[in-house]
């Protein structure tokens, strides 16, 4: 593995998790500055992946693997090719800036490095994400940004609002990654193939496969709750909990991001379909059309980016969803756009709330004199967001005009979703950009000024590469969407993108159309707002509604199925585990017709007869005994025939030992039955005692039917033979058994007696421990020694 | 031979199952005790019978001569005799202390760990 080249890609994805070791440390040290030199590490990927960057554009792609679980042929791979360089390039660049930024914004809270430990974390899950060529890695990288999100979210973990966002962000997208993985793990038993790679150079392989609606399925599962589209959007604005840093990283560029990703990546074996082309277009368009019109409901500036980060996300899945070549290129764009724009005006967000004291749109207004440098990040990104020129938003919105133009049948929809979501985003974007800065001063709870450097250097640096990436709209086009495109497309593509439209067609005029439209509506927006309103208000129920009931069904279904199973009473637990053990006995021996063929008559002599009688009896009386004396008695006689049994038969050290031992336990039970004052007897009533002498009686015929079969059977004595033939020649021992327990089986016996020296130590400690009503009587005694004591002060 | 070994120890199984399904914690003791006999007996059985030959090699030989009754089997139940032993010991003394404290041997009665009406997991998050 060197540090060169596309193998260095491992250490790309582990650097991260180092810096996740080192960031409290770095934290505790240097206090917030620790941002700038812990940024250095994404700075660094970034500028390995931008070294890649020309190969990849030639059309070069690279999967760097070592072995991982060989024996279940799982690697720990990667796949580098267009796609998962511009998504690598867009974590490690707008992570360098988050970092700074969450600097900034927790500066001086006591656990900022806890949140930078969080937030690289994140980072290299995602990177590992996007880069992952074997599907198990890949999978677990996918589980890894679900579960580092929860962190991120739940980070205010004292406000129960912050805990139920996160566990409900958990909850989706970790179910839907459950999904996720079924679907690999179908694709890898239909095809046998476990890596992306190879996968997508198989063309049809997934296809022509029968169940290929099932895998579709199941991958849309993954990707739908992972990108938020509806019904499952919900929650993502209530991730918007979580401190700014995060909403602008994982909730609007990067994580939100991972299904669209997934379906981008897969589109060559998945996509082009006519249920490819139906699912993801009416997902995707009915996505972009709900979450415009709830951004439009919020007055909150990070609610209403996350609504419109939602409806951006349904935009990409319907253009993905179209898999017409155009609309791709589109998506391509947009993708970058949104990922430029969106985080830098969570980010503006975010500092308007950290220096004006609330993010509350309608009390907010007339900060441009005060943060003038957030000012001019925020329109930028909003001109960006806005689709206007000259931003690579414009761009974006130019090519999938152009690409869904033209469309025929159902599909003409698709153009007509995105004009109205496209003219809906543009009356946020002015709401987000404008509204807090135009106008009049309004008194805010917090003297508004300009935050530090650490705060605006993301909002400019992102909000600018916007604008760069329109201004050389070539080398954009040939280093970054050409090569995504091939990788959607999986076919080599050349994309021109220019900034300057070439000609007054559909596209110019349909981005016109939505500007006249969205400047209208944004004129309207209070009227709007107040619509929408009534609606939701009318509607009275959604689906974060629904997951709280949901949830509460779970615990409260818990909470008595397990008051069922879980009754308390010994009893019950041991009739039922009994009566599954019979069962597990009986069942088998019958189905399977192994019951024993005939008993023979044995060839006892009388006196083993005799024991044998003496134990049967024993055993009886032990039951039907009335008093606690005869019990033990009898208990004594069964135990004592064992012993007699064991001399009988070859085996004097088992029989001298079953005598102390029996001997010991009788003198025991009798010393301490003797304190007691209990009855030995029976009580139950008859039903229970039939229906438990049952289940005891299926236990003993099972048992009984299954040792006859055994041995009925060959014997195979190798074992045996091994110990009868080495025990003097190699051991030096003529006691067979001994020789087993001190040398063959050391230290087994090692393991028995601190098994029996810890029954030892336990008994003496349940012993030493005083009885309650003693410990009661000492602590009264100590009581009122002390109040003695304080009487005694206070006389004198 | 084996075949009514077998019944036997289906009759061991049988009382101490029946005596393991009591409230009471003495008989459920009595029931363990002799559920270990019964296991011990059981792997005795399996191991197959030979009468009155231990396995002990004479003072004059490297290996025993003829058949001599299977050791392993005797192996392990000497470890699980003990055992059992050690294991029977700690619930006595348990039990013992269980009724100082609770002042009941009844296992139906004993519900400190598990008390009845308890009230539903709490909702919320």
């Amino acid at each position: 593995m060197s540090i060169t080249g596309p193998e260095a890609t491992f250490a790309a994805v582990l650097a991260p998790f180092a810096a996740a070791a080192i960031a409290p440390f770095a934290t505790r040290l240097l206090g917030a500055n620790a941002a700038w030199p812990l940024a250095v590490v994404p700075a660094a990927i970034f500028l390995f992946f931008a070294g890649l960057v020309p190969d990849v554009a030639g059309g070069a792609s690279f999967t760097p693997a070592v072995d991982w679980v060989p024996a279940y042929g799982v690697s720990f791979s990667f796949y580098v090719d267009g796609l998962s360089t511009l998504f690598a390039l867009l974590i490690s660049g707008i992570g360098t800036f988050i970092i700074l930024y969450a600097g900034g914004y927790l500066k001086g809270h006591p656990h900022q490095g806890r949140f930078f430990s969080f937030l690289f974390l994140f980072m290299g899950a995602m990177l590992g994400l996007v880069l992952g060529n074997d599907l198990i890695t890949l999978f677990i990288f996918w589980e890894l940004t679900s579960i580092t999100s929860f962190l991120l979210i739940g980070f205010d973990h004292l406000r129960a609002a912050s805990r139920r966002a996160a566990l409900q962000a958990l909850v989706v997208t970790g179910g839907g990654g459950l999904l996720l993985l079924a679907g690999f793990l179908m694709i890898i038993a239909l095809t046998g193939v476990t890596d992306m790679a190879t996968l997508l150079a198989g063309g049809d392989i997934l296809r022509e496969q029968a169940l290929y609606p099932l895998v579709l399925l199941l991958v849309l599962g993954g990707a739908f709750t992972k990108s938020a589209q509806f019904p499952f959007h919900f929650w993502l604005p209530n991730a918007m909990e979580a401190p700014t840093p995060v909403s602008a990283f994982l909730h609007s560029a990067t994580m939100v991001k991972a299904g669209v990703y997934l379906l981008m990546r897969m589109h060559p074996v998945l996509g082009d379909t006519a249920m490819w082309t139906t699912i993801l277009p009416i997902f995707g368009g009915i996505t972009l059309l709900v979450g415009t019109l709830l951004a439009v409901r919020q007055t909150d500036l990070k609610l209403m980016l996350a609504y419109t980060t939602v409806a951006s996300l349904g935009l990409l899945v319907m253009l993905t969803g179209t898999s017409w070549e155009k609309a791709i290129e589109g998506a391509v764009l947009y993708l970058l756009a949104h990922s430029l724009f969106k985080g830098a005006l969570f980010m503006v967000a975010g500092t308007i709330d950290h220096e004006a004291g609330t993010r509350d749109v309608t009390k907010l207004g007339g900060l441009r004199g005060a943060m003038p440098i957030t000012f001019a990040a925020a329109c930028l990104a909003a001109l960006s967001m806005s689709g206007l020129p000259p931003f690579v938003g414009f761009i974006a919105k130019e090519y999938l005009y152009a690409g869904t133009w033209g469309a025929t049948g159902a599909h003409q929809a698709v153009t007509a979703v995105a004009l109205i979501g496209n003219a809906l985003m543009l009356v946020i974007a002015a709401a987000v950009a404008l509204k807090p800065f135009l106008g009049p001063k309004v008194e805010t709870p917090k003297h508004a000024h300009e935050g530090p450097v650490l705060l605006f250097a993301g909002p400019v640096a992102l909000s600018l590469a916007g604008l760069a990436a329109a201004v050389m709209a070539h080398a954009t086009g040939v280093y970054f969407i050409s090569p995504v495109v091939s990788s959607v497309l999986g076919t080599a593509t050349e994309v021109e993108v220019h900034l300057i439209p070439g000609y007054i067609g559909a596209a110019l005029i349909l981005s016109m159309v939505t500007v006249a439209l969205g400047i209208v509506l944004y004129l309207k927006l209070d009227a709007l707002r107040a619509a929408m309103a009534r609606t939701l208000a009318a509607i009275g129920w959604g689906p974060d509604k629904g997951f709280d009931q949901v949830i509460a069904g779970i615990v409260s279904f818990s909470g008595s199925f397990t008051r069922l199973v879980q009754g308390g009473r010994m009893d019950v637990y041991m009739t039922l585990t009994f009566l599954v053990t019979a069962l597990a006995l009986l069942v088998p021996l019958t189905l399977t017709g192994n019951w024993p063929s005939a008993v023979p008559m044995p060839d006892f002599r009388f006196y083993e007869w005799g024991i044998l009688a003496i134990a049967a009896s024993g055993l009886f009386a032990v039951l039907v005994a009335k008093t606690r004396l005869t019990a033990i008695v009898s208990l004594g006689i069964q135990g004592f025939a064992v012993a007699v049994i064991f001399m009988l038969f070859g085996a004097p050290d088992l029989s001298f030992t079953q005598f102390m031992v029996e001997t010991l336990s009788v003198v025991i039970l009798a010393l301490v039955m003797t304190r007691l004052n209990l009855r030995p007897s029976d009580h139950r009533p008859m039903l229970p005692r039939i229906v438990q002498g049952t289940i005891a009686l299926g236990v003993g015929v099972g048992l009984a039917g299954l040792l006859m079969r055994i041995t009925e059977l060959s014997f195979d004595r190798s074992l045996s033979d091994f110990f009868e033939a080495y025990s003097r020649t190699i051991a030096h021992g003529r006691n067979i058994v001994n020789v087993i327990l001190v040398d063959f089986r050391g230290f087994d016996t090692f393991g028995e007696i601190a098994v029996v020296m810890l029954a030892g130590l336990c008994v003496l400690a349940l012993i030493r421990v005083r009885p309650k009503h003693a410990r009661e009587e000492a602590l009264d005694r100590a009581a009122g020694d002390e109040a003695l004591q304080k009487s005694g002060e206070a006389r004198l | 031979m084996e075949a009514a070994f077998a019944i036997l120890i289906g009759m061991f199984f049988t009382v101490a199952v029946y005596l393991l399904m009591s409230r009471q914690l003495v008989r459920v003791l009595l029931g363990i005790a002799i559920l270990g006999n019964a296991v011990n007996l059981l792997i005795f059985t399996s191991g197959r019978l030979l009468r009155e030959v231990p396995p002990v090699i004479p003072e004059a030989l490297q290996v025993p001569e003829g058949t001599i009754a299977n050791p392993l089997p005797q192996a392990l139940i000497l470890t699980a005799i003990v055992i059992s032993f050690s294991f029977f010991a700690f619930l006595l003394v348990l039990s013992f202390r269980a009724y100082q404290e609770l002042g009941t041997d009844n296992t139906v009665e004993m519900r400190v760990a598990e008390p009845t009406g308890e009230t539903a997991p709490p909702q919320g998050y």
